[in-house]
C-alpha cells in the first residue's frame, strides 16, 4: 500500500484537476485511477488523506461535461471505489444539472444490485473511527434509510421500481444479513468490529415505519441463523441492544410482531428487558397498560418471552411484577369507569395470560395480593352499567380464583350470566323454531294418519272386545281456563291462591285488555298497579313478557292517568330498580305503539321491530342478513299494485308530554332509596336513553319544541357524566331532538343552547374515551351541519 | 277416522250446587218412570224425573251440609243418604213421602262414602268410617247392630279410609270388604275375622275410588295421580297388580263398573268422562262436557240394555246424561 500510494495520488489529482480534458485522455486519466487503486489493495486499505481525494476525485466527474467522461469507464469509478462517498456524490449529483437523473439513477441502481450497499456497511463496521466523525455518520445513515423518498423526490416519481420502498427495504435487509454474515466471519477469526452502525441503520428503518420490509428479511434469516450457533445469538443481541433508545420502541415493537413464537423471540431479543431500561419500559408498560392495540399474538409473544427465562423472571420486571402491576389496573375503579371497553378486554386478556404462565410457587408467593386485586376488581366490574364489562370482570375473576384457590372452593358464576360471545340474535331464533314446528306438526300428522289406519285394520281383524272407541285426539292435556273480565282478572292475580289460574290469567291479560278497552278504562290505574308490584310466583315461562305486554295494553288502552301513575312512580320510594327500570320500558313501549299509525282500529302488536332499549351498541350481523335478503326480494319481485300506506291519526300526539315532561323533572332531586346522579347511574342510562326515544317518537307532535328546550337543558346538566352508558344516552337524545324537532323552532327557539351544545360535541370528538360516544357526537354535528345548509338554501 | 265422541243425551240443570253423588233408580216395570237421585253440595238431595227432566222433589234433611252418598236400598222408595252433617239418613219415600225414618251418627269427619250390600231380604250390610280415624265400622241395617269394627293392626299406618266396597262371591257367601287407604294402599277385609287377608300398594297418593267385579275378581282404583290402577284376586284372595293405565290428566274422583261389566267410566279432575273397555282396559271414549271437576258417574239398571244411561255429576252444578255403548 505504501508503495501503491503516491501513484494512486497522483493519478486521482491528475483525474481530478482536469475536468476539461475530453475524450481519450479522460479514458486515460480515468483508466489510470481504476488501475492505481486496484493496485493499492481495494478501498479498505485506503489512508485518510486518499479518502478524502478520492471523494473529490468523484465530486469532479460528476461536474465534468460529458466529453470528459467516458461512457462505461465513469460509471465503473463509483462502481469500485469508496463506496460512502460513491453513494454520497451520486445523491448529490441527481440535482446537478451536468448529469442526466436518468444517467445518475441506473449508476445507483447498479450500485445497489451489486452489493455495494453491504460493502458501506461493512466498511463502516470495520473502521468505525475511519468513516467520519458521527456527523458524518449520522449523514450517511440519513442517505441510507432515506434514499427512496430522495430518489423519488428527485425524479419526480420516475424512479425505478428498486427504489420503491417495498423493494428498497427488502434488498437493504439483505445488505444486513451479508454484513452480519462477514462481522460472524470476523469474530470467529478473532477480529473485533462494531456493529452500532447497522443498529442505527436498523433502528431508523423502523422509526420509518417499515418494519414489515425489514424485519420480513432479517428475522426468518436470524431466526435460522440463531437456532443453534451461540456466536450468532450474541451478535443478534448486541445489535438489539445497540439500537438507540429514541428508536428501540419501534424495533422491539416490530420483533415482537412478528414472531412466530416467544422462543423465538427469546432467542432473538435475549435479555434485553433486562439491560436496557427503555426496552423494559416498552415490554412491561407501554405495550401492556398504555396501548391495547395489538393482537392477542402479540401479547402472547411479550407474556411468554418474560416467563421463558429465569433471569427474566427473577428481574424487576418479572412477570409477577406485570401481572401485579396490571391486576392494579383491572381493579381500580377509576379504570374502569373511564378506560374504553376494548382496553379492559386487552388488559383482561393479558392477565389471563399472565395467569397461565405462572408458577405455582409464584402464586403461592402473592396469592394475598391476588385475592385482593380480585374482590376490588371484581366489585367495580359488576358496578359497571354495560353487560361485557361485567361479563368481562366475571371471567377474570374466576380464572384467578381457579388460579389461587387450588384446593379449596372456587368462584363460579351461572352460566345464565355468562353467555358465550357468539350467542344467536334473538332474531334468529323464530325463523328456526317456526321451521322445526312446521316439520314436526307434519310428521305427526303422518303419524296420526298411520295410527288411524292401522287403528281400523286392527278392527277388522282382530278385535278383542266389539267397542269401537271413538275420537280421543282431543284428548289433551288440561289449561286452565282464564277469566274472562277484566276484574275477575284484578281478582285472579291479587287475591287467588290458586297457581293455575293466576298463570292463565297473567297469560290471557293482554288479549283481555286489548279486546275490552272501556272495561279497562275503569280500573286501569288499579291494574297498571297491580301489574308494576307482580312478583313471579310460579315458574311461567317468559313471565316477565308477559307482564310487560300487559301493561304495555293498560297503558296504551288508557295511555294519560296511567302515565301519570306510572311516571309519578318512578321517583317514588320503596321500589327496586328493576321494577324503575319496568316503568321506562313500558313508557317506551306503549309510546312507540301508539305512535305508529293503525289500519282499521287494530294494532299489531306481533309484527314490527321491538324498540328495545340497546345495551350493547356494535354491528348486528343478523339484521344486516335480513336486511340483505329483503333487498333482494324486492328487486326480484315485480309488484302490480300500490303498496297501501296505513293511515291514521298519530295517537301519542295528545300524550306525549304526559310521557314526558313528569319523567325529566325530578332526576336530581336524591331521595333516601334511589340517587339517580350518585349509586344509581344505570337507571339513569336506562332514563336517558328512554328520554331519547320518547323524543324520538314525538316527531310531528304538538309538544316536541316545548319537550326539545327542555331536553336540552338536561342534557346540558348532564354532559360530563362519567358513565358512558349515560353519555351515550346524552348523545342519543340530542340525535332524536335533531331529528323531531323543525329545523326553524330549533334555530330560532333555542339557538343558544344549541350553539353550546355544539361546542360540547366538538369537545366529545376528541377526547371521549369511547368510540361510539365520539362516532355519535359526530354524527350529531353533522346533522346540525346539514340542518343549518338546508336552512340557509331553502326559500326564506 | 274414528267417529267423534257423542254429545250428552240432556243435562239435568237446577241443583244450585256442585253435585257429588247420583244413583239411579230406574228397574221398575211400567208405570214407573225412571228416577235419578242426586246429592249435592248444599245438602239438598234432588229427586229427578227422566221422563219429563224435572225435579220431582227436593229432600233436605243433612242440614245443608254437603250430600255426598246416594243409595237406594231394595226399591225406590227407601233410600240411604250420608252427608257431612255426619249422619247417615234412611228415608221412607213411599206414597209421596219424604221423611227420614232413621238414621245413625257417623262421628266421622272425612268424605268416605259408606257401602251397602244386600245380604237377605230386608237386610243389609252397611260399611262407613267410624269415628277413629283408621277403622272401619260395619252395621248391619235397619237394626243397626254392629257387626264389626276393622282395626289395622297398630303401625300399619294406612292413614284413614277414602273407600270403601263390600261385595260376596255369589249370594249367601261371606261377605268381604275392599277399602282404599290414604297412604294408597287397598285391603281386603275378612268380616268375621275382622282381619285384613290382603294389602297391595296400588297408589302413591290416597285411594279417591274403587270398584270391583266379583265375577272376574278384578278392580279398579284411581287416585290423584295419573294412573289408573287395575288389580285382581287370586285363588288365595291375595290382591296383585294386573295392570295400570296412564292418563293424560292427573286426578280421579269416582270410578264405576257397568252392572254387566262390559265398560269402566271414570269422573277426573280434569272435567272430563273417560269411558274404557273392563275386559283390557282399552281406551273408548273422552267425554268432554263439564267445565269444572267432575265428581261422580253412575250406571242406570234399566232393565233393556238399550236404555242404560251413564249421568255425571260435576262442580258445575250440572248433571250430564250419556247414552253409549248401549248396543252391546
Amino acid at each position: 500500500s505504501a508503495m501503491a500510494a503516491p501513484e494512486l495520488e497522483r493519478a486521482l489529482r491528475e483525474a481530478a484537476a482536469g475536468p476539461e480534458r475530453a475524450g481519450e485522455a479522460a479514458a486515460v486519466a480515468l483508466g489510470a485511477v481504476r488501475a492505481a487503486l486496484a493496485a493499492a489493495g481495494g478501498a479498505a486499505a485506503l489512508s485518510e488523506r486518499e479518502r478524502a481525494l478520492f471523494g473529490a476525485f468523484l465530486r469532479s466527474l460528476a461536474r465534468a461535461p460529458r466529453a470528459a467522461r467516458p461512457e462505461g469507464v465513469w460509471q465503473r469509478c463509483f462502481l469500485e471505489g469508496l463506496p460512502a462517498p460513491a453513494l454520497c456524490v451520486l445523491l448529490e449529483a441527481l440535482g446537478c444539472p451536468r448529469l442526466h437523473p436518468k444517467e445518475v439513477a441506473e449508476v445507483l441502481e447498479q450500485f445497489l444490485q451489486e452489493g455495494r450497499m453491504s460493502a458501506l456497511l461493512w466498511e463502516v463496521c470495520q473502521q468505525p473511527a475511519q468513516a467520519g466523525s458521527p456527523e458524518l455518520q449520522e449523514a450517511l445513515l440519513n442517505r441510507i434509510v432515506c434514499l427512496p423518498d430522495y430518489v423519488s423526490n428527485k425524479l419526480e416519481g420516475k424512479n425505478p421500481p428498486v427504489f420503491f420502498p417495498q423493494n428498497y427495504f427488502p434488498l437493504l435487509g439483505g445488505a444486513i444479513i451479508q454484513v452480519l454474515q462477514k462481522i460472524s466471519d470476523s469474530l470467529r477469526g478473532g477480529l473485533d468490529c462494531s456493529i452500532s452502525f447497522v443498529s442505527h441503520v436498523l433502528g431508523k428503518v423502523c422509526i420509518h415505519g417499515r418494519q414489515k420490509e425489514i424485519l420480513g428479511i432479517l428475522l426468518p434469516r436470524l431466526m435460522d441463523l440463531t437456532k443453534s450457533d451461540c456466536i450468532w445469538q450474541r451478535i443478534c443481541w448486541r445489535l438489539v441492544e445497540c439500537v438507540p433508545d429514541r428508536w428501540m420502541e419501534a424495533v422491539v415493537l416490530g420483533f415482537v410482531q412478528r414472531a412466530p413464537g416467544a422462543d423465538v423471540l427469546s432467542r432473538v431479543l435475549g435479555n434485553l428487558v433486562v439491560k436496557n431500561k427503555k426496552a423494559q419500559f416498552v415490554v412491561t408498560q407501554k405495550v401492556l397498560l398504555l396501548q391495547y392495540g395489538h393482537t392477542t399474538a402479540v401479547l402472547q409473544n411479550l407474556l411468554g418471552y418474560l416467563a421463558l427465562d429465569s433471569l427474566r423472571r427473577a428481574s424487576l420486571s418479572s412477570l409477577l411484577q406485570v401481572l401485579q402491576e396490571l391486576l392494579e389496573t383491572w381493579s381500580s375503579s377509576s379504570a374502569v369507569k373511564h378506560s374504553p371497553p376494548e382496553q379492559q378486554q386487552y388488559i383482561s386478556k393479558a392477565i389471563l395470560i399472565c395467569l397461565s404462565h405462572l408458577k405455582k410457587t409464584e402464586i403461592e408467593s402473592c396469592r394475598q395480593e391476588l385475592l385482593t386485586s380480585m374482590m376490588e376488581g371484581v366489585k367495580c366490574h359488576l358496578d359497571s352499567s354495560l353487560p361485557q364489562i361485567r361479563r368481562l370482570g366475571m371471567i377474570v375473576a374466576e380464572s384467578i380464583s381457579a388460579k389461587i384457590n387450588t384446593d379449596g372452593p372456587v368462584l363460579k358464576y351461572s352460566a345464565l350470566l355468562l353467555p358465550s360471545p357468539n350467542f344467536p340474535s334473538q332474531d334468529f331464533v323464530p325463523c328456526v323454531s317456526r321451521a322445526r314446528w312446521e316439520t314436526t306438526a307434519e310428521v305427526i300428522l303422518c303419524h296420526s294418519v298411520q295410527a288411524a289406519r292401522t287403528n281400523s285394520c286392527l278392527h277388522f281383524t282382530y278385535s278383542d272386545d266389539d267397542l269401537i272407541p271413538y275420537d280421543m285426539s282431543e284428548d289433551k292435556e288440561v289449561k286452565i281456563k282464564a277469566p274472562v273480565y277484566i276484574r275477575d282478572c284484578i281478582e285472579a292475580l291479587t287475591g287467588s291462591e290458586d297457581m293455575d289460574k293466576w298463570e292463565a290469567t297473567i297469560k290471557a291479560l293482554e288479549s283481555l285488555v286489548r279486546k275490552n278497552p272501556e272495561a279497562t278504562r275503569e280500573v286501569s290505574v288499579e291494574l297498571a298497579k297491580i301489574l308494576l308490584h307482580l312478583e313471579e310466583k310460579t315458574c311461567i315461562e317468559g313471565f316477565v313478557e308477559l307482564r310487560q305486554r300487559a301493561q304495555v295494553a293498560v297503558l296504551t288502552t288508557d295511555p294519560i292517568p296511567v302515565a301519570k301513575y306510572l311516571t309519578s312512580q318512578f321517583y317514588s320510594l320503596n321500589y327496586s330498580l328493576r321494577q324503575r327500570m319496568d316503568i321506562l320500558d313500558v313508557l317506551v313501549l306503549a309510546a312507540q305503539e301508539l305512535s305508529y299509525p293503525k289500519s282499521h282500529g287494530k294494532t299489531k302488536h306481533s309484527g314490527g321491530p321491538k324498540p328495545c332499549i340497546q345495551l350493547l351498541p356494535g354491528s348486528d350481523s343478523s339484521k344486516d342478513w335480513r336486511r340483505i335478503v329483503d333487498e333482494r326480494i324486492k328487486s326480484k319481485t315485480r309488484r302490480f299494485s300500490q303498496m297501501e300506506l296505513a293511515s291514521g291519526a298519530n295517537e301519542f300526539n295528545s300524550v306525549a308530554g304526559h310521557f314526558f315532561f313528569p319523567l325529566i323533572q325530578h332526576f336530581d332531586r336524591p331521595l333516601t332509596t334511589f340517587d339517580l346522579l350518585g349509586e344509581d347511574h344505570f337507571v339513569l342510562g336506562r332514563l336517558v336513553h328512554t328520554l331519547a326515544v320518547l323524543m324520538y317518537l314525538a316527531v310531528n307532535t304538538v309538544a316536541v319544541a316545548a319537550m326539545g328546550k327542555a331536553l336540552l337543558e338536561f342534557v346540558w346538566a348532564l354532559r360530563f357524566h362519567t358513565d358512558l352508558y349515560v353519555r351515550q344516552g346524552l348523545l342519543s337524545c340530542i340525535s332524536s331532538l335533531l331529528i323531531s324537532v323543525p329545523a326553524e323552532r330549533l334555530l330560532e327557539d333555542m339557538t343558544e343552547e344549541l350553539l353550546e351544545t355544539q361546542s360540547w360535541l366538538g369537545d366529545v370528538v376528541e377526547k371521549d374515551p369511547d368510540g361510539d360516544c365520539r362516532r355519535l357526537a359526530l354524527q350529531n354535528l353533522l346533522f346540525m351541519e346539514n340542518l343549518k345548509k338546508k336552512l340557509q338554501t331553502a326559500p326564506s | 277416522m274414528a267417529l267423534p265422541p257423542p254429545d250428552p243425551q240432556f243435562v239435568l240443570r237446577g241443583t244450585s250446587a256442585a253435585v257429588h253423588t247420583l244413583h239411579f233408580s230406574c228397574g221398575g216395570q211400567e208405570p214407573d218412570v225412571p228416577i235419578l237421585f242426586s246429592g249435592s253440595e248444599n245438602g239438598f238431595i234432588h229427586v229427578w224425573n227422566l221422563k219429563t227432566h224435572r225435579v220431582d222433589t227436593a229432600l233436605d234433611g243433612h242440614g245443608r251440609k254437603s250430600v255426598y252418598c246416594v243409595e237406594t236400598m231394595g226399591d225406590k222408595t227407601r233410600l240411604l243418604s250420608q252427608g257431612r252433617d255426619q249422619r247417615i239418613c234412611l228415608w221412607d219415600l213411599a206414597e209421596g213421602r219424604t221423611a227420614v225414618t232413621d238414621s245413625v251418627f257417623t262421628e266421622n269427619v272425612g268424605f268416605c262414602r259408606c257401602s251397602l250390600l244386600t245380604v237377605a231380604q230386608g237386610r243389609w250390610l252397611m260399611a262407613m268410617a267410624a269415628k277413629a280415624l283408621e277403622e272401619v265400622q260395619v252395621l248391619e241395617l235397619p237394626s243397626k247392630t254392629s257387626v264389626c269394627t276393622l282395626k289395622p293392626e297398630a303401625g300399619a299406618k294406612l292413614g284413614m279410609p277414602m273407600c270403601l266396597k263390600l261385595w260376596q262371591l255369589s249370594s249367601g257367601s261371606q261377605p268381604l270388604l275392599l277399602a282404599g287407604y290414604e297412604d294408597g294402599s287397598v285391603v281386603l277385609w275378612n268380616l268375621s275375622m275382622g282381619k285384613p287377608l290382603s294389602q297391595l300398594a296400588c297408589h302413591q297418593e290416597p285411594v279417591m275410588s274403587l270398584d270391583f267385579d266379583s265375577e272376574k275378581t278384578k278392580g279398579i282404583s284411581g287416585s290423584s295421580e295419573k294412573v289408573l290402577s287395575i288389580w285382581s284376586l287370586n285363588e288365595q284372595q291375595n290382591l296383585q297388580v294386573y295392570k295400570t293405565h296412564n292418563l293424560v290428566n292427573a286426578g280421579i274422583s269416582d270410578i264405576t263398573i257397568r252392572p254387566d261389566k262390559k265398560i269402566v267410566a271414570t269422573a277426573g279432575w280434569d272435567h272430563r268422562i273417560r269411558i274404557f273397555g273392563w275386559k283390557k282396559l282399552k281406551p273408548l271414549a273422552v267425554l268432554d262436557y263439564h267445565t269444572a271437576t267432575v265428581h261422580c258417574v253412575s250406571f242406570s239398571n234399566h232393565k233393556n240394555p238399550r236404555e242404560r244411561l251413564l249421568a255425571a255429576g260435576s262442580k258445575d252444578h250440572r248433571i250430564s246424561i250419556w247414552s253409549i255403548y248401549t248396543q252391546t
